[in-house]
């Protein structure tokens, strides 16, 4: 029974992956890629890894389908074809596909007890766990504490990542001089059934964020997953309502500011261990309990980087629909002595749909 | 007795939902046109989902599990609508309009299908066959 989820589930893996590659359509691709997240979920889930599972169903299922989405709405629904590039890609990507796959013979069999992955480190953090850092989730306890320089790197390369794009597309959404104009397509997309449904749901999915956010000692959760749930329901709001309504709860300075926030967080509370004379990131310095100590460090540093996560998610969504406001309004004053209505009608539909994918 | 009810009534109610999921996916590649298609999806699919989530509460008992399940249940029926919804509003904002035609012009289509179908004419509403194959 194992078996045949497994294969069935590889297999299909395996079609999305192909016809990701093969597809013209971006758009499909897109929704693709979130199926393929959701496969892989699946997968990660028959195989265990319960955490991985939920930070891909998070990320690969739900947001990275809605920030590609969004970026196709900019930059437009098809690829345009270019045969030799196509040529250099598929050498590429079959060397380096031939190149893993002979890799594979090397490596260790799949549960098999004397892979280096089995024998380094992972039995002290198995069994020592418990005693040194308290808390039933072996996997949070790994990220957040054992391995908590390479979450603090992590946090680093998603706020430099929200920086990038900052900077590349912070000019124009930043003037202020255009009058805001409310195109009709983004009048009659604001929705009743939509608006009302959104309402009802957005504060659960913030708590559930929250859920997740403190669950995650105990559960399958942490900062990275609550972040990006609370990101999702932020961006719903400020699709189903509008950029100016979302920007009204959290203004574009506050998100940036908060971006920061929770990179300096992570970062002080191993500033502070220094300070009391352990190592960077011991958080058995911040209690007189080495174990209390653990916790609150751990709290402390999954909040860092729930805001730090949600924050890049929500300045990326805003900037991103900034850029396609200004564009819809170029275009509304562009047609608007030829054609008065529904020109722009594929933005909506985008639109529509990355309403559906954040659902 | 109760157990032995209460396994087999959540086997048949998984059994269903599974057979509404697949009549969904074969209304999926068969239906001729968009919103006919998106029919088929959404409503099997809300239905289908609240067989195999009451299947899998049946078979959970009192425990937590049956509260989650129960949350996933009313989140679905919420979203999985609303979803069809807005696709299906979406596709009339766009291109793929629904378009009034008028009953002089469908009419002899209309005689044409009663005489094939055996059934009165329906509405005088006439789907735009533009294709959305992505969907």
């Amino acid at each position: 029974m194992e078996l045949l989820l497994d294969i069935a589930l590889l297999a299909l893996l395996l079609v999305t992956a192909i016809s990701i590659a093969w597809i013209k359509d971006l758009f499909a691709a897109a929704m693709l890629a979130g199926i393929y997240g959701l496969l892989s979920a699946g997968f990660f889930m028959t195989m265990g890894a319960v955490d991985v599972a939920f930070t891909e169903a998070a990320v690969g299922a739900g947001i990275s389908p809605l920030l590609i989405l969004l970026t196709l709405a900019l930059c437009g629904r098809y690829q345009r074809p270019d045969r030799n590039r196509a040529r250099l890609a598929t050498a590429l990507v079959i060397t380096v596909g031939a190149l893993l796959i002979s890799a594979t013979t090397d490596m260790p069999f799949f549960g098999d007890a004397n892979a280096p992955a089995h024998v380094h480190v992972a039995p002290h953090y198995i069994h020592q766990s418990m005693s040194e850092i308290g808390i039933p989730n072996i996997v949070t306890s790994v990220l957040a504490s054992y391995r908590g320089f390479d979450t603090f790197g992590e946090v680093v390369v998603i706020f430099t990542a929200g920086l990038g794009v900052l900077s590349l597309l912070m000019e124009t959404s930043a003037q202020p001089g255009r009058a805001i104009v409310h195109t009709q397509v983004e009048q009659q997309s604001r929705d009743i059934v939509l608006r009302v449904v959104a309402k009802v749901l957005i504060a659960p999915i913030m708590l559930y964020a929250l859920y997740v956010q403190f669950h995650g000692e105990y559960g399958p959760g942490g900062g990275f997953q609550a972040g990006v749930i609370f990101a999702v329901g932020f961006i719903l709001y400020s699709m189903v309502f509008g950029l100016d309504a979302a920007r009204r709860v959290a203004s574009h300075g506050l998100v940036q500011v908060l971006s920061a926030t929770g990179v300096l967080i992570f970062g002080c509370t191993g500033l502070l261990s220094f300070a009391s004379g352990k190592n960077f990131l011991d958080y058995s310095a911040l209690a007189g309990n080495s174990v209390t100590g653990q916790h609150i460090g751990i709290i402390v540093i999954e909040l860092g980087v729930g805001i730090t996560v949600a924050s890049v998610m929500i300045m990326i969504a805003y900037l991103f629909t900034g850029q396609l406001r200004n564009r819809e309004a170029e275009l509304a004053t562009d047609r608007h002595q030829e054609i008065p209505a529904g020109a722009p009608a594929r933005s909506t539909s985008t639109m529509h749909s990355l309403e559906q994918g954040a659902g | 007795m109760i157990d032995s009810i209460l396994h087999y009534t959540s086997g048949l109610l998984l059994l269903l939902g599974c057979f509404f999921m697949l009549t969904g996916a074969v209304g999926l590649l068969r239906f001729p046109n968009f919103y006919a298609r998106m029919h088929a999806a959404g409503i099997t699919d809300t239905l289908a989902t609240l067989l195999v989530i009451s299947g899998l509460m049946l078979t959970a008992g009192w425990s937590l599990a049956l509260f989650k399940l129960a949350l996933i249940m009313l989140f679905i029926f919420f979203t999985s609508p609303t979803a069809s919804h807005a696709l299906a509003r979406s596709a009339q904002l766009s291109t793929l309009k629904l378009t009034y035609v008028p009953a002089e012009r469908t009419q002899e289509k209309d005689q044409q299908a009663q005489s094939r179908m055996g059934s009165k004419p329906g509405s005088d509403i006439e789907v735009e066959t533009t294709d959305g194959s992505s969907v």
